[in-house]
């Protein structure tokens, strides 16, 4: 009997492996030896305390390479890269200082455009964190459903990849305040710990946001529109001084409003107010022990829900 | 030996229909105002995807987890790897785990194919410096060294696989857990795969391998689990949890239909309606070794005058290695048949192939269906390891005095004569 040579030739590759794969004989290799106790315990309701903070510092790299990875892909694909950057900040203080400061003679300390920029900035950053970061999670479903790692680091790195930008953005910070020859001040040694603190506000609105997007997807839709809401809420575009005395202490409910202020006085060299630089320490840090615990809880349902 | 992964009870339930989660908030509201007292309604239907599953891995073991779709192979390897929690139950690691639940993870279709080992290795868990390390390697294993600074977006599909199990292989944790990657690529690159496998449980490391793959099973592992409905179905040796697993997927054993038109194997060409084994004038998979075996196979034929259509047979022992493959072509066919070269209404077909008495040796065999057009050649159906069955030995070849098994493959009556030449004389000798 002879094989007819076309009807052979088929062979799926999936049902012919040949055997030279070799068969694994268990136990040839050297046997580890295995530790007293178990190096990891999986258990309902179990993945908290002092081994997520381990798990986290086990993964800090990932961190890296996933800001890294946020930074190069969207440089890579624009045409003006970098200068997108400094662009954004720059195009919406043009528009406010001309349509605020020039149209509406919104008052302001020092010249409109510096006194907006210094507080644009953060507030981009701000709010781009907030705004990625939010959508972090249910942007990375392919990840969380496949691998594990502290889920933490994907809002953390949102957050990351913006910060970078906003450290980059400086830059045109410090040609806007030669150009209009406000001179530098001590003041500006305040800036890393306001950056600190801005960065610690914007994880913990973007880690709560996050979680909560994974289970009510309303929260996409909802948060463009607190965020904008949020901006003028914030001394962002006028300053806290118009706001009317008897409403201050509402207003400065709003933990952005020390950290803004304290921006703009740190670069146009104006004295800080202390009281609600403290609040919003304060706040921040309350947020971000709220924030860190609902992600806690919410965590194990992620590959679940999204 | 002290078990380096220990698996008690492990329990998973998914709510399903009604579902626990609310996926808008208006739902959520909605229930809260429809039952303003007492928390929103949980009932809704639940499933268990595992149920009470306890199994223990001893250190360099590799073990097979088998298990039809549904089974929760999935779940249980979601569990080990902590993507997902148990709703009950507890698992012990004794070591490093790292897992492979799909190849690629994380790549980026922008990045280089150097940017994205970096990525793709720090999302498995690996430290830079040992990426960094083993940089060559990976690109070597890969074959992509002449286009490691190209965006992977460029790469061939079979280029971007290669990297991706590539960065994969190279993980060194003490337990890996891999899910049916094995089931990309062409051929070579499969049986690269395979070896990369077989190398890692040689220097001793702990896998558990998840696939429908039973070949490769059946290559790798020295043990499988079972799953059947959540549940822990058996727990042994290879081949026999393989066997198992043909016997509880076939309908009744030795036969397996497709009720369902829509969900069988083939295409809007050809369609498969049946495989089943006879022997002794019944649906058999345990077969004598002195009686004939029949394997039916019952198609469709959509296409209205259609011809060239053979069915192709592969045989393939418990080792993965192909004992045959036939088909009802004309030259490989020894009945004078012309069925396959004359042209056909659509409908219903079945076609016999029967194995001679006395030819395979005791053993368990796998046999996997192919429906194919021929010129040009078109793969219209395929059904992979779709029946399993054993040859039975009942005696007939042994000699008293002779025992044991016969070697090899195949066991058939070959003439042989024996005679004698020249007689000798006892007083020359």
């Amino acid at each position: 009997m002879t094989t007819s040579g076309s009807a052979s030739v088929l062979k799926p590759a999936a049902a012919l492996t040949d055997s030279e794969g070799g068969a694994a004989a268990p136990g040839q290799g050297p046997a580890p030896a295995l530790p007293e106790h178990p190096l990891v315990t999986i258990e309902p309701g179990r993945s908290a305390g002092v081994s997520a903070l381990r798990d986290l510092w086990h993964f800090r790299e990932l961190l890296y390479f996933l800001v890294w990875r946020d930074i190069k892909v969207r440089y890579k694909q624009t045409a003006l890269g970098v200068a997108w950057v400094v662009m954004q900040p720059l195009l919406t203080t043009v528009v406010f200082s001309v349509f605020l400061g020039l149209l509406a003679k919104v008052p302001s300390d020092g010249p409109y455009p510096v006194f907006v920029f210094a507080a644009m900035l953060p507030w981009t950053f701000f709010a781009g964190a907030v705004a990625t970061s939010g959508n972090s999670l249910v942007g990375s479903s392919h990840l969380i459903t496949k691998v594990y790692f502290p889920r933490v680091i994907i809002p953390m790195a949102a957050v990351g990849g913006r910060l970078v930008d906003f450290l980059v953005s400086f830059v045109v910070l410090a040609l806007l305040l030669a150009f209009y020859r406000v001179p530098p001040t001590w003041n500006m040694l305040m800036l890393p710990p306001l950056i600190v603190l801005l960065t610690l506000l914007a994880l913990a609105v973007g880690m709560w946001a996050s979680a909560a997007n994974v289970r009510y997807r309303d929260v996409a839709a909802i948060l463009p529109v607190l965020v904008q809401l949020w901006m003028f809420a914030s001394p962002v575009v006028y300053p806290v001084r118009i706001v009317p005395e008897e409403w201050r202490a509402v207003y400065s409910l709003n933990p952005l409003v020390g950290v803004i202020a304290g921006f703009r006085s740190a670069v146009l060299g104006q004295p800080f107010d202390w009281g609600a630089l403290a609040f919003s320490a304060g706040v921040t840090a309350a947020l971000l022990v709220f924030a860190a615990l609902t992600f806690r809880r919410m965590e194990k349902h992620f590959a679940d829900l999204v | 030996m002290k078990p380096i992964v220990r698996v008690e009870g492990l329990s998973k339930r998914y709510t399903l229909g009604a579902r626990a989660s609310h996926d808008t908030l208006r739902d959520s509201l909605m229930s809260a105002l429809r039952s303003p007292f007492g928390r929103a309604r949980r009932e809704g239907e639940t499933l268990w995807a595992l149920e009470d599953v306890s199994f223990e891995v001893a250190p360099g073991e590799v073990v097979g987890v088998v298990g039809r779709n549904g089974a929760g192979k999935s779940t249980l390897l979601k569990i080990l790897s902590r993507i997902t929690e148990p709703t009950s139950g507890r698992v012990e690691l004794y070591g490093r785990i790292g897992s492979l639940l799909e190849v690629g993870t994380g790549f980026h279709p922008e990045l280089t194919g150097r940017e994205n080992i970096s990525l793709n290795g720090a999302i498995l868990g690996m430290r830079r410096r040992e990426i960094q390390a083993k940089f060559d390697e990976i690109v070597a294993f890969a074959e992509v060294e002449r286009f490691i600074d190209t965006p992977v977006k460029r790469y061939s599909s079979g280029m971007y696989m290669r990297l991706a199990f590539a960065v994969a292989a190279h993980l060194e944790p003490e337990i890996l857990l891999v899910d049916e990657v094995l089931a990309v690529g062409d051929a070579a690159f499969q049986k690269k795969c395979l070896g990369k496998m077989g190398e890692v449980a040689r220097e001793g490391r702990t896998v558990l391998f998840v696939s429908h793959n039973m070949t490769a099973v059946n290559q790798l592992c020295t043990r499988a689990v079972l799953l059947s409905g959540g549940r822990l179905a058996l727990e042994g040796r290879t081949q026999e949890v393989v066997a198992e697993y043909f016997r509880a997927g076939s309908d009744g054993g030795g036969e397996r239909v497709w009720s369902e038109q829509e969900r069988a194997p083939g295409n809007r060409r050809m369609r498969l309606r049946a495989v089943r084994l006879v022997s002794d004038g019944r649906v058999n998979n345990e077969p004598d070794i002195d009686k004939e075996l029949s394997v039916e196979v019952e198609f469709w034929n959509f296409v209205p005058g259609g011809r060239n259509q053979a069915v192709n047979i592969y045989l393939q022992d418990a080792a993965g290695n192909v004992v045959l493959s036939t088909a009802n072509t004309a030259a490989a066919n020894a009945h004078d048949d012309d069925w396959f070269r004359l042209k056909h209404e659509p409908g219903l077909y079945r076609s016999v192939c029967t194995f001679p008495a006395n030819f395979l040796n005791e053993g368990t065999y796998y046999v996997t269906v192919y429906l194919v057009t021929l010129g040009p050649i078109s793969l219209e159906a395929e059904a992979t390891q779709v029946l399993c069955f054993n040859v039975f030995d009942t005696g007939v070849m042994r000699e008293a005095g002779a025992g044991g098994r016969w070697e090899g493959v195949v066991r058939v009556r070959l003439p042989w004569r024996t005679e004698a030449l020249a007689a000798t004389d006892a007083a020359q000798r």
